[in-house]
């Protein structure tokens, strides 16, 4: 029958113990891999590796600053693009809930987070690329504005659908248009949890490195052309990464350290952000 | 006076129903991506599905020299890397949501914990491939050798591991938001009733959110099954299926994204690029109907 309380109490206790012992181990891992892209990383990283190009194999030197422009050129021209796409779709949903319109989309946005990135890759590569008849930075963007999408869409809606209605109701009775309402009250009031959504999508889309592979594929030279392959933080990873030259391993990790370095920085802004907005991302 | 009042309305009037325009314009928008993925993939699939027909699937030899296309080494591969992942994935991310959702929710170490779960999800996937190729697969080759398997390294196994990793914030997060939901007077009237800790979390907290923790686990397999880079990095990228159990967990393999990550690009003829879309095509159906399943579950659990 029933065990005596003792055992039953051990048992709870050893339970317990599993639990923590599992739940804290995780931390093991991820701290390991930090700490060991710091050791790395950090003395790859002056002036001279974020102000150069690649060195050539063999050559010691060289740095990733058509990395770091291209990433940045490609993410900035992705957010112009899908930050105001995501925030009307975003308000849309939030406005309109149980519209057929509205289901649909939000069908959609679920389905779009579920994509695998390299899914949007191929995708992206018979959109532009083989139209425009080459890889370029304008396809890797699209394809980072379709990945940063969902994030944006679903934080848009969540944090309006926590604001409360009278807030409208009260700008619409002193007979503002509708559009007013929407950009000049309801948005600044819900302006921080939609910039989390900003923050933690470029957080997710500059360390993405499958959509980019058939979209703006690398550039071993400094280029700002749109319409020509540009190189790209993870992309230059990738590549070192699995290259044969230990001083392009190098090159590598720093460019970790530093891809690491944004990834946390972008993370904990979002923190910051939605500690207000009790919202979940 | 009176008419500039009323133009003035006018005009904003206009922008309103631009605005409204807009912002339904904004989610056909999305339709319109979703559908031209899905056509997209159909189309430049055809000739592969034309000419290969089902039989695809189960086609046992990957040889685009010889021009012939199977897609059964990778759909083993993606299986088995994303099951492995996620049996190695569960007690950790079960352990998670039941320590931060019951044992420890508020307080230090318990934000703490949180937050270095968090932490896991926003490292990018290439950084977890970068440091397993360097540092996990070393030591798998150590301890190949130590037992007598040989010793590649690379493959399924290390895969997995560092794939675990990977989806587990997934499944976690989602658990600690569930496990609190659940009603305290059910755990109250079961403390009540005397129960031990263990039995309250066994006999009320497990079987209340059981489908919830079941579609947080579905959600870290789709995870799993469309992860590219890491596991591109890792898996060894062979296309040849092994002999023996031992050599297919510990040897060289490739699962559906990686190839496609690989080879995309060097595919030079039709049917080769279109064999490797299809894949991408079985890809999107498969992650979006694990997804889809995952949410509704949670929507369902969440409403109740």
């Amino acid at each position: 029958m029933e065990a005596k309380i003792g055992t039953r109490n051990v048992k709870s206790l050893i339970f317990k113990g599993i639990v923590i012992f599992f739940a804290f181990l995780i931390t093991l891992p991820l701290i390991i891999i930090l700490l060991y892209i710091i050791k790395q990383g950090v003395t790859q990283v002056n002036w001279h590796f974020l102000t150069h190009v690649p060195a050539p194999p063999g050559e010691k030197g060289g740095g990733i600053s058509n990395a770091l422009v291209g990433s940045f050129i490609m993410v900035m021209l992705a957010s112009v693009v899908a930050i105001p796409v995501g925030m009307l779709a975003g308000i849309y949903l939030s406005e309109n809930p149980g519209t057929k319109l509205a289901y649909y989309s939000g069908l959609c946005v679920d389905i779009l987070q579920g994509v695998p990135s390299i899914v949007v890759g191929i995708v992206v590569y018979f959109w532009v690329v083989k139209p425009l008849g080459g890889f370029s930075a304008i396809a890797g963007s699209i394809a980072l504005a379709i990945m940063m999408l969902p994030i944006i869409i679903r934080s848009t809606e969540q944090t309006l659908k926590l604001l409360p209605d009278s807030l409208k109701e009260a700008a619409l009775s002193l007979g503002v248009p509708y559009h007013r309402v929407i950009l000049k009250v309801i948005i600044p009031c819900g302006f921080a949890g939609i910039l989390s959504g900003i923050t933690l999508s470029i957080a997710r889309v500059i360390g993405e490195t499958a959509p980019l592979l058939f979209t703006a594929l690398g550039n071993n030279f400094f280029s700002t052309t749109l319409t020509k392959p540009m190189e790209s933080l993870p992309h230059v990873i990738f590549t070192y990464a699995t290259s044969p030259y230990d001083d392009w391993h190098d090159l590598a990790w720093g460019a970790s350290f530093v891809l690491l370095l944004f990834v946390l920085t972008l993370n904990i802004v979002t923190k910051l952000l939605t500690r207000k907005w009790k919202i979940q991302l | 006076m009176e008419n500039k009042r009323l133009e003035l309305s006018d005009g904003q009037l206009k922008w309103e129903t631009i605005f409204k325009r807009l912002l339904i314009a904004m989610s056909v928008l999305l339709l319109l991506i979703i559908l031209g993925v899905l056509t997209t993939l159909i189309i430049e699939s055809m000739p592969s599905i034309k000419s290969l027909g089902i039989g695809y699937l189960w086609g046992k030899v990957w040889d685009p020299v010889q021009n012939i296309y199977g897609a059964y080494p990778f759909l083993i591969g993606t299986l088995l890397t994303s099951f492995i992942a996620l049996i190695i994935s569960i007690p950790f991310s079960y352990a998670i949501a039941i320590y931060l959702g019951e044992y420890n929710p508020k307080g230090w170490l318990s934000d703490l914990l949180k937050n270095t779960v968090e932490l896991i999800a926003a490292v990018p996937s290439i950084i977890y491939g970068f440091w397993g190729l360097f540092v996990l697969v070393p030591l798998v080759r150590t301890l190949e050798i130590k037992f007598h398997i040989l010793p590649y390294g690379v493959g399924i196994f290390t895969a997995s591991i560092v794939l675990a990793v990977m989806i587990i914030p997934y499944g976690a997060s989602l658990g600690i938001t569930l496990i609190r939901m659940v009603p305290s007077p059910l755990k109250e009237g079961a403390y009540a009733l005397g129960a031990t800790r263990f039995e309250v979390i066994r006999n009320v907290v497990m079987p209340y959110t059981r489908t919830g923790l079941f579609a947080g686990v579905l959600l870290s397999l789709g995870r799993a099954l469309g992860e590219t880079m890491a596991v591109t990095m890792l898996i060894g990228n062979t296309s040849a299926i092994a002999n023996t159990f031992k050599d297919l967990i510990f040897g060289p393999s490739n699962t559906m994204a990686s190839v496609i990550a690989n080879e995309f690009t060097e595919a030079d003829h039709t049917l080769y690029v279109s064999a490797l879309i299809e894949l991408g095509l079985v890809l999107f159906f498969v992650t979006v109907i694990i997804n889809l399943i995952g949410k509704r579950i949670i929507t369902r659990f969440t409403n109740n």
